[in-house]
C-alpha cells in the first residue's frame, strides 16, 4: 500500500469537486478498495469517503423503488419491499460474500468492483486492465474463473459482482450527479463498457461522476424473478455462473422474459435472444432449455472455461423452473 | 486480544519491521536492484539483498533447517523466491518501501509445472529423512497373474495444496550481546534454535526461541524457514528487535506446501475378492536440487495397508521451479490414500463386492511389508462400528441408484491409517507447598490442547485438582521435547510428565515417611496414594503445605525424560479408522455437497475426549478441502502461483460442513507408549477425500481420478 489522504466531504458538489483530479478515487464501504490499495492495483494518492454524504437511503414511492448508492448490500438485502418486490435482488445480494461482508459493502460500490482476475490482482503479473497495454497473460494461462462473452484479445476478466446481474435484468437506471452539479439518468444497461483494446476503461461514469441512486421502477417484471448462483463452494466465493431471471406470466403464457448471467461475461450480461425465446412460449422444462440452448452464442472460450456455456445454460434453466413451478 | 500470545503479538522497545521482496520471475539471475527510491522513503534503515547480506555458515539442508534462499546468492530457483528484506521503523513503512524496489533480472528457461519434465524423474536422496526406502517389493515383481484376474490400472493426482494455517509465520528476532532471542510461530522450538545456531555459527545456548502459541501449523511451521533466519539476520544488522510477519500472499512461496503427486495404481484380484498383486507407484513434485528436496511419501500407506502375495511400492521427484514442499497433515498417507482407496473402490465395483467386504477380505493381520505383527489393530471394529452408525446396509450398491427429490445421493468410504511416532521427550514438574504444580516442558501448542493434557496427566499423578496445575511450554529454555509434528506430541511428552509427576510424588512419599511422625516410620511407599492434594496412607492423611512445613522446603522438582522402549521396533505401529461419507450431487450444475459424515477410529487411548474430538471433526473438515476446493494454481507460463490468496484458495468454510459423527472404537495400544495413545491429528484427514469420491462415484456414476473434485469434472 502507498500513502494516500482521505478526506470525508459533507456535500455532494464538494465530493464530485474533489474527485475531478485523476489522482483521486472515491472510496464507499471499502471492501474491496482495501485490497486493490494493499495490494497496489491502485495507488490513488487522494481518497475521498463518500461516508457522510447521506446518499444510504432506501425509499419506495409510487411503485419505484429508489435504493441510495450508499445504502449497505445487508439493509437492501432485507428490506420488505425488495424482498416483495425484487427479489431477484435480494437473492443475488445474499449470495454475495460474507454478513460482514454485506454490512459494509454497499450499492454504488458492488456496481463498480473491479474484477476478481487473479492476473489482475497480481502486480507480478502484466495485465492490461491495470497497466495498459502490458499485456494479458489469463488468455493463455490460468483463464477457469474467466468470461466467456464480451471479451477481447487484450482482456477476459469476468465481472465479479452479483448485484448488477439482477439490476440489469431487472431493467435499473442510474442516478448520477456530476461534478457541474446536474443529475442524470443512465440505464444500467448503457453504464458498463466491454475491454475492447480499452479494458482499463471499465463504465461511462465519467471522472468527478457520483453514482447516487440505484432507480427501479418496473414492478410488473420484478414479482416473479430470482437468482442463482454456482460457484465452488457453498458461500463466500465468487460466481461460475450465475443468473438473475424474471418472468411475466398471463393467461399461462410468457409474456415478458428476462435473463441475465453473471461469472461468464466481461460486464453483467444480460441475454436478449433467450428472452425472446422464451416470450409467448407456456412454460416448460423443453421450452426452457430450447430458449438457454441460445447462450453459448458469440461465446469464445478457452480449455479451462469452455464448460461455463453448459453450465450457464442449465443454471438459467434451472433458476426459470424455480420460478415458473 | 484473546488471552493467547502468538508470536507476532510481543511488543519489543524500538522494535523495526521487515518486509519481504519477492522474484516475479521463477528461474534466472539476478543482474541488480535499483534501491535509490526505496532507500529515499521515510524511515528505512537497510534493505539487505544478496549484495550486502550476512554471509551464513552451515548451508547444508537438515532437518527442520531450510537453506535456500537466504540471500547468499543472485541465483532466482523459483517465482516468489524471497530476493531482499526491507527493514524500517514501521510495518507501514516498510511495505511502502518494500513495493518501491526494482530487480533486474536475467530470465532463463523454467520447468513450471511437473508436466514439462515428467519423464526426467530422479530417485529422492533422502526419503522420509532415511526412515524408509523409496522403493519396496515383497513377493514377485510381476507375478503371472490366472485367467480371470480381475484388474484396475488408473493414475490419480493430487494437486499442490497450501496448509494456509490463521496464524501467518511470523518473527520477532533480537540480537543483544551475544545472545539471539527470537520469538517465532514454529511446531519445533528445538529445531529452530538448532538451525538458528548453526546458520550464524552460534552456540545453541546463545540462541532462545520462544513460541507460547501456535495459530495453526499443519506442517507448514515445522521447518525453520528462511523468514525466521532472515529475521534474524536483520536484527543482527540494525541492532534493534525486527519483526517480520509474512504476508498471507508470501506464505504461497515462504514456508512449503503439499507437492503434486500423480499416483499409478495396478490391483490385480481373483473374482472371489482377493488381492493377488497392489502396485503404487508415485510420482510428485520437488524444487531445484539447490533448494532442496522433499519427497511426498504417497504409497508407505500401500505397504502395509491390506495383504497381498505382490506388493510393490516406489517414488521417484520431479524437479520443477517451484520452493520447497514439506510435510501437510497427513504426508504421505493423504495423498496416497486418495489413490489407493480409490483403486480399492474401483475394484470392488468391479468385483461386485461391497467395499467394506473386500476391504475385509484383504485384512491385514500383519503388516505384509515390515513382516512385524501390529502393535494394536482394531481397524475392523472401526468398519463395525462406523458402518452401523451411518446406516451403510441401506446403501443400494449400483452407481446412481439413489435419490432425494432431484439430487443424486451417493455413499461411499474408505480405509485410514497413521503411523504412530514417538520420539524422546523430556519435562520437568515442580510442586509448591500451596499444593500447586507447575509443569515445564520444551514442546509446544499447536493448536491442539497440548497445556491442558499435560496439566491433566500432572494433576491425575499428583491428587490435585486440575485448576491447581498449570503448565509452561514453548521457550527452548525448558526440558527439550521433540518437533510437534507427525501426531506425536502426546505420545512422546505425556510419558515424560507422568514420570516426572511421579518422581515429585515419590520425593513427598519419602518426605511423609521421614518426617510424618512415628507411625508414618515403617510405612512402605507402594501403599501411600496422593489425593486430594494430601499423602494417604495407613498411618493418614498429610496435606502437601503441612508436609512441606515439616521438612522445612518450599519446592519439589523432578525432571524426567522419556523414550522408546527398545522393542518398539518388533512392531508396526499405526492408528487406523474407516469414513464414511454421503454426498448429495446435483445432476444438471455438478454440484457436490457432503450431507452426512461417520468417522470411526482406533487412535488408542483418549487422554481428553474434547479436544480428541475437535482434532477428529478438524481433520475430516481438513479432507473434505483436500477432496473439494483446495487447489494451489500455477501460471504454466510464469510459474508464479495465481490464487495466492484465501479468496481464491478455496477451503471449507461452515456452510459446506455437515454434522460430523466421531466414533473412537476401544483400543489401548500397550506397546508404542506407556499410555497406549496412537495420535491424532493426521488421521482423520486420511481416508477423507477417496471416501468423498467414492461417494461422488456411487452417486454419479462418474469416477473423479484428479483432486479437487470439480463441477467441470461432473457436468456430463
Amino acid at each position: 500500500m502507498q500513502n494516500f489522504s482521505i478526506t470525508s466531504p459533507s456535500n455532494l458538489p464538494a465530493a464530485a469537486a474533489a474527485g475531478q483530479n485523476s489522482d483521486t478515487a472515491f472510496i464507499a464501504g471499502g471492501t474491496d478498495m482495501m485490497q486493490l490499495l494493499k495490494n497496489n492495483v491502485i495507488t490513488p494518492s487522494k481518497l475521498i469517503d463518500l461516508e457522510k454524504l447521506s446518499l444510504s437511503e432506501i425509499k419506495s414511492e409510487n411503485g419505484v423503488l429508489r435504493l441510495g448508492a450508499m445504502a449497505t448490500m445487508a439493509d437492501v438485502a432485507a428490506h420488505p419491499v425488495v424482498r416483495q418486490n425484487w427479489p431477484a435482488i435480494s437473492r443475488a445480494l445474499l449470495l454475495s460474500a460474507s454478513p460482514q461482508v454485506r454490512n459494509m459493502g454497499t450499492m454504488g460500490g458492488n456496481l463498480l468492483q473491479r474484477t476478481r482476475c487473479l492476473y489482475f490482482r497480481d502486480t507480478g503479473f502484466a495485465c492490461n486492465k491495470r497497466a495498459p497495454g502490458s499485456g494479458c497473460p489469463a488468455i493463455p494461462g490460468d483463464s477457469r474463473d474467466l468470461a466467456i462473452l464480451g471479451t477481447s484479445p487484450h482482456c477476459i476478466a469476468t465481472h465479479p459482482s452479483d448485484l448488477p446481474v439482477a439490476l440489469m435484468a431487472l431493467d435499473a437506471e442510474l442516478e448520477l450527479l456530476t461534478p457541474e452539479g446536474t443529475t442524470r439518468r443512465m440505464s444500467l444497461s448503457k453504464f458498463y463498457r466491454l475491454p475492447g483494446t480499452t479494458p482499463h476503461i471499465e463504465s461511462n461514469l465519467e471522472a468527478g461522476q457520483i453514482i447516487t441512486a440505484v432507480i427501479l421502477a418496473d414492478q410488473a417484471i420484478g414479482r416473479l424473478s430470482t437468482y442463482l448462483k454456482v460457484r465452488d463452494r457453498t458461500s463466500f466465493a465468487f460466481a461460475l455462473v450465475s443468473a438473475a431471471v424474471a418472468l411475466d406470466i398471463e393467461d399461462g403464457l410468457i409474456k415478458n422474459a428476462r435473463v441475465a448471467l453473471g461469472g461468464v461475461g466481461t460486464m453483467p450480461w444480460r441475454v436478449h435472444q433467450v428472452e425472446l425465446a422464451l416470450c409467448g412460449q407456456k412454460p416448460s422444462d423443453r421450452v426452457f432449455e430450447l430458449a438457454t440452448l441460445r447462450i453459448g452464442e458469440g461465446a469464445q472460450t478457452t480449455e479451462m472455461n469452455a464448460f461455463k456455456v453448459k453450465l450457464a445454460q442449465r443454471t438459467v434453466v434451472r433458476a426459470l423452473q424455480a420460478i415458473s413451478a | 486480544m484473546g488471552g493467547a500470545k502468538y508470536a507476532a503479538e510481543f511488543e519489543l522497545p524500538d522494535m523495526a519491521h521487515a518486509v519481504l521482496v519477492q522474484s516475479t520471475i521463477a528461474a534466472g539471475k539476478i543482474l541488480g536492484f535499483d534501491l535509490i527510491a526505496a532507500k529515499a522513503m521515510p524511515g528505512v534503515l537497510v534493505i539487505i539483498t544478496p549484495d550486502n547480506a550476512e554471509k551464513l555458515h552451515n548451508l547444508k539442508p537438515a532437518q527442520q533447517k531450510v537453506t535456500y534462499p537466504l540471500l547468499q546468492n543472485a541465483d532466482i530457483k523459483f517465482n516468489g523466491q524471497h530476493v531482499a528484506v526491507v527493514v524500517a521503523d514501521t510495518f507501514e513503512r516498510a511495505t511502502a518501501a518494500a513495493a518501491a524496489v526494482r530487480v533486474h533480472y536475467r530470465a532463463t528457461k523454467a520447468v513450471t509445472t511437473m508436466d514439462q519434465a515428467f519423464s526426467e524423474s530422479v530417485t529422492p536422496k533422502n526419503f522420509s529423512n532415511g526412515r524408509a526406502k523409496p522403493d519396496s517389493q515383497i513377493g514377485e515383481t510381476s507375478p503371472i497373474l490366472p485367467s480371470g484376474t480381475l484388474r484396475v490400472e488408473q493414475i490419480y493426482t493430487t494437486p499442490i495444496e497450501h496448509h494456509n494455517p490463521m496464524e501467518p509465520h511470523a518473527t520477532i528476532a533480537h540480537w543483544s550481546g551475544e545472545q539471539l532471542t527470537v520469538w517465532t510461530a514454529t511446531q519445533g522450538i528445538s529445531g529452530a534454535q538448532k538451525a538458528l545456531s548453526s546458520l550464524f555459527g552460534l552456540k545453541p545456548q546463545n540462541v532462545t526461541v520462544i513460541c507460547p502459541y501456535v495459530g495453526g501449523g499443519f506442517g507448514s511451521k515445522g521447518n525453520t524457514w528462511p523468514p525466521a533466519v532472515l529475521a534474524a539476520m536483520a536484527t543482527r544488522q540494525v541492532n534493534r528487535p525486527v519483526k517480520l510477519v509474512v504476508t498471507r500472499e508470501q506464505m504461497f512461496t515462504s514456508n512449503g506446501y503439499r507437492p503434486r503427486t500423480v499416483q499409478r495404481i495396478k490391483l490385480a484380484a481373483n473374482p472371489d475378492g482377493r488381492l493377488l498383486s497392489v502396485r503404487h507407484d508415485v510420482k510428485t513434485q520437488t524444487s531445484m536440487p539447490e533448494v532442496g528436496e522433499f519427497a511426498e511419501p504417497s504409497a508407505l500407506i500401500t505397504r502395509m495397508l491390506y495383504s497381498a502375495p505382490s506388493i510393490g511400492t516406489s517414488h521417484r521427484l520431479v524437479q520443477v521451479n517451484h520452493g520447497l514442499p514439506t510435510y501437510m497433515r497427513g504426508p504421505g498417507e493423504s495423498s496416497g490414500a486418495f489413490a489407493i482407496e480409490s483403486a480399492m473402490d474401483e475394484m470392488a465395483a468391479a468385483l461386485k463386492i461391497d467395499p467394506i467386504d473386500f476391504r475385509l477380505r484383504n485384512y491385514a493381520e500383519r503388516d505384509p511389508t515390515a513382516d512385524l505383527p501390529f502393535a494394536s489393530k482394531a481397524l475392523r471394529e472401526c468398519y463395525a462400528q462406523g458402518a452401523a452408525a451411518f446406516g451403510w446396509e441401506k446403501r443400494n450398491p449400483a452407481p446412481r441408484s439413489m435419490r432425494d427429490g432431484h439430487m443424486l445421493v451417493g455413499m461411499g468410504m474408505a480405509t485410514s491409517s497413521y503411523p504412530t511416532n514417538r520420539m524422546p521427550a523430556s519435562a520437568s514438574v515442580h510442586l509448591t507447598a500451596d499444593g500447586s504444580a507447575l509443569v515445564r516442558s520444551g514442546t509446544q501448542d499447536i493448536g491442539t490442547g497440548t497445556y491442558t493434557t499435560l496439566a491433566q496427566v500432572a494433576a491425575d499423578e499428583l491428587g490435585l485438582p486440575l485448576g491447581k496445575v498449570r503448565t509452561q511450554l514453548g521457550d527452548s529454555r525448558l526440558p527439550p521435547a521433540p518437533v510437534s509434528g507427525g501426531s506425536m506430541t502426546s505420545a512422546s511428552v505425556v510419558p515424560a510428565v507422568q514420570a516426572a509427576a511421579q518422581g515429585v510424588k515419590a520425593q513427598l512419599f519419602a518426605l511423609a515417611i521421614s518426617h510424618g511422625g512415628f507411625q508414618w516410620q515403617s510405612v512402605s511407599p507402594d501403599v501411600l496414594t496422593l489425593i486430594d492434594s494430601a499423602v494417604d496412607g495407613p498411618a493418614g492423611r498429610i496435606g502437601i503445605g503441612q508436609l512441606f512445613t515439616l521438612a522445612k522446603i518450599k519446592q519439589l522438582n523432578a525432571t524426567a525424560g522419556a523414550q522408546p522402549a527398545p522393542d518398539a521396533n518388533d512392531y508396526s505401529k499405526h492408528a487406523f479408522g474407516a469414513q464414511f461419507v454421503e454426498v448429495r450431487v446435483d445432476p444438471d450444475l455438478g454440484i457436490v455437497r457432503v450431507s452426512r459424515w461417520v468417522g470411526a477410529f482406533d487412535c488408542g487411548r483418549v487422554l481428553n475426549a474434547k479436544t480428541a474430538r475437535s482434532q477428529l471433526i478438524g481433520g475430516i473438515i481438513y479432507g473434505m478441502g483436500m477432496a473439494l476446493f483446495e487447489e494451489t494454481r500455477i501460471d504454466r507460463n510464469t510459474g508464479r502461483i495465481t490464487n495466492a490468496n484465501i479468496s481464491d484458495y478455496l477451503v471449507a468454510v461452515n456452510a459446506d460442513v455437515p454434522e460430523i459423527e466421531t466414533i473412537i472404537v476401544d483400543s489401548i495400544d500397550p506397546i508404542s507408549n506407556p499410555l497406549g495413545t496412537k495420535g491424532i491429528g493426521e488421521l482423520p484427514m486420511v481416508g477423507a477425500a477417496p471416501a468423498i469420491a467414492n461417494a461422488v462415484y456411487h452417486a454419479t456414476g462418474t469416477r473423479i481420478r484428479d483432486l479437487p473434485i470439480r463441477i467441470e469434472q461432473l457436468l456430463a
